[in-house]
């Protein structure tokens, strides 16, 4: 049942991950992620004062701006500002800064498929960058369903627009910490069991649904460790930005 | 009694709205650690949900959906419109959503709602990638004529599960819509119709148009008939000339008189060999002698005549132009020009 990929890809292979931080000058925080093709730039600018109207107080706020590579803003990139607010929102630590905005700018560079993953992915990233505080962080995946059932997991474009369904899904990064493993349970599942977005395109089955749920969380805990190595080492050399 | 029951204190004191409002987290939590909600509803039970289709009769299809009080009207208007070059037998469909200000008390005019344009899309993705409708059923002409359903949806309350009372009204407006086939139906008999009649008009405007060119060959034509049985009056053989001033004398008229005289003779001859050659050669003759025999009463009364005929009061200026052209040429110029005006509609 093995299904060919144009790239030569397996089903559960991803593409070349690359993340860079601390790219633009100006501002706060900012990341690039790439995924093959794929590269999203985001920015972060840090908590100013006041909050946007109907908006609540007592949280902090935080406010997504999306550019497409080309074209006018549109109903598209709306939809991509809602999500990406509200993953973002279940992530960062929303009392500690209250009556604040912290706008996040996202850039398409370019878009080979998965491209709201690879924004999570980077806006993650760049707020770590930032220094806003966060919970955890999220890792953002694609998986794609073919017409034989088969699922495959970071498709590029052509794949997205032939195969039948696809599933972005948005998982906890993995923890690691020096509390005792039991604590970090929820109801008895390991955190990153949990799913913080779910997003879904085209009339996939409930079975189909739950197997990418698998396969996502699977690859996320590579994900994870990508992500965390490449925000390791930096560190250090974050001390000497200014707030 | 102490800080910590304070706001619980407060409780019982303060309005359950303004307990709401003040200690938003107490209050739900009060709620749902007995599993219920403040509208008394178990955790997993939906509100009441109430579709109602047809709300908009002027619509080809519509649908007022509410969920509690979430209210959604749907309607759907059909048009049709080339179908583009990369889908030439399918339909179109435009799905558009709209919030306007009467739904909630924080849509303002000219500032549209943060969820609307969201909501738009993902309905539009919904419907479309869903496979819900199939735009092949939609296609008229193949390449040249296609159904273009616009899908409008109002919200009219916004209290909470928009998209699903949404979707739940484009659905069931859809469903209403009723068979399209039935208006295919309707279209390909007024077209057959429309080519019917425009046959029937063909006809009529070829004959008029075949009358007239006949006319202005100076041919005999049912035309000449028409204007023979007006004139009733006798071959008049007696020729009074009178040359008044300006009128032409047609110089060939002791001439044709001679020929004619002749002609009648060779055609009493040739007798039933071809009536109607038989018959124009006469009215020729005829017309000639007339012309040619009209004597000073005649010119009044073809005057008086043709200013009835064409409603002109000032009969100097008729005198004017028979005493130019004289009187046979303007005969024929006015009827010319006046048969064509009665073959239009009369405007006048």
């Amino acid at each position: 049942m093995e299904i060919d990929r144009l790239d030569g890809r397996k089903a559960n292979q991803l593409r070349p991950l690359a993340c860079s931080r601390n790219i633009l000058n100006r501002a706060h925080g900012s990341a690039s992620w790439t995924q093959g093709d794929t590269k999203v730039l985001v920015a972060v600018y840090g908590p100013k004062a006041g909050t946007k109207k109907n908006e609540n107080p007592e949280k902090a706020c935080i406010e997504v701006i999306w550019k497409p590579k080309s074209g006018q803003i549109g109903k598209l990139e709306r939809e991509h500002e809602m999500i990406v607010k509200r993953t973002l929102q279940s992530i960062c630590i929303l009392n500690i800064n209250p009556n604040t905005t912290t706008s996040v700018i996202v850039q398409v560079i370019n878009d080979d498929g998965a491209l709201l993953p690879c924004a999570i992915n980077a806006a993650c990233a760049a707020l770590v960058d930032a220094g806003i505080p966060l919970k955890h962080l999220a890792v953002a995946i694609c998986c794609c369903l073919a017409d034989s059932g088969y699922i495959i997991l970071d498709p590029t474009k052509l794949e997205e627009q032939s195969m039948k369904a696809y599933a972005y899904l948005v998982f906890p990064n993995s923890i690691l910490s020096v509390r005792p493993e039991g604590s970090l349970k929820v109801q008895g599942e390991p955190m990153e069991h949990g799913v913080i977005t779910s997003g879904t395109q085209g009339a996939m089955s409930v079975d189909d649904y739950l197997n990418c749920l698998e396969r996502g969380r699977a690859a996320t805990a590579k994900m994870s460790t990508v992500l965390r190595r490449n925000l390791q080492p930096q560190i250090a050399s974050d001390l000497s930005k200014a707030g | 009694m102490g800080l910590p029951d304070a706001p619980g204190d407060l409780s019982s004191e303060v309005d359950v709205d303004a307990f709401r409002r003040l200690f938003p987290l107490r209050f739900y939590e009060r709620h749902l650690t007995e599993s219920i909600r403040p509208d008394g509803r178990p955790l997993g039970r939906a509100r009441d949900t109430t579709i109602a289709l047809g709300a908009v009769t002027s619509a080809e299809g519509s649908a007022l959906a509410k969920i509690g009080s979430t209210t959604m009207l749907a309607a759907i208007k059909m048009e049709v419109m080339t179908p583009s070059m990369d889908s030439p037998d399918e339909g179109c469909i435009a799905i558009d959503f709209h919030m306007p200000p009467i739904c909630s008390p924080i849509v303002r005019p000219g500032r549209p709602a943060e969820i609307a344009p969201v909501v738009s899309k993902q309905l539009s993705d919904t419907i479309s990638s869903s496979g819900m409708i199939n735009l092949k059923e939609l296609s008229l002409v193949s390449g040249k004529a296609a159904w273009m359903a616009y899908l409008d949806i109002y919200c009219l309350d916004a209290d909470g599960a928009l998209f699903d009372a949404a979707l739940l009204s484009a659905v069931a407006a859809f469903s209403h819509c009723g068979p399209v086939l039935a208006y295919t139906s309707a279209i390909q008999d007024c077209v057959a119709l429309t080519r019917q009649r425009m046959k029937e008009l063909q006809k009529i405007l070829d004959e008029a148009n075949s009358a007239i060119a006949v006319l202005m060959e100076g041919g005999d034509s049912l035309l000449d008939a028409i204007y023979e049985e007006d004139n009733l009056e006798g071959i008049d053989d007696v020729e009074m000339l009178d040359v008044e001033e300006g009128e032409v004398v047609e110089p060939n008229l002791h001439n044709e008189k001679g020929k004619s005289s002749g002609g009648d003779v060779n055609l009493e001859i040739q007798g039933s060999q071809s009536k109607n050659r038989g018959l124009r050669a006469r009215k020729k003759k005829n017309r000639r002698k007339k012309g040619g025999s009209r004597p000073v009463t005649d010119i009044n009364r073809f005057v008086l005549d043709t200013c009835r005929r064409l409603k002109e009061r000032k009969s100097y200026m008729l005198y004017t132009a028979v005493g130019c052209l004289g009187v046979s040429a303007l005969n024929d110029l006015v009827k010319e020009v006046h048969i064509p005006f009665n073959l239009l509609p009369s405007a006048v």
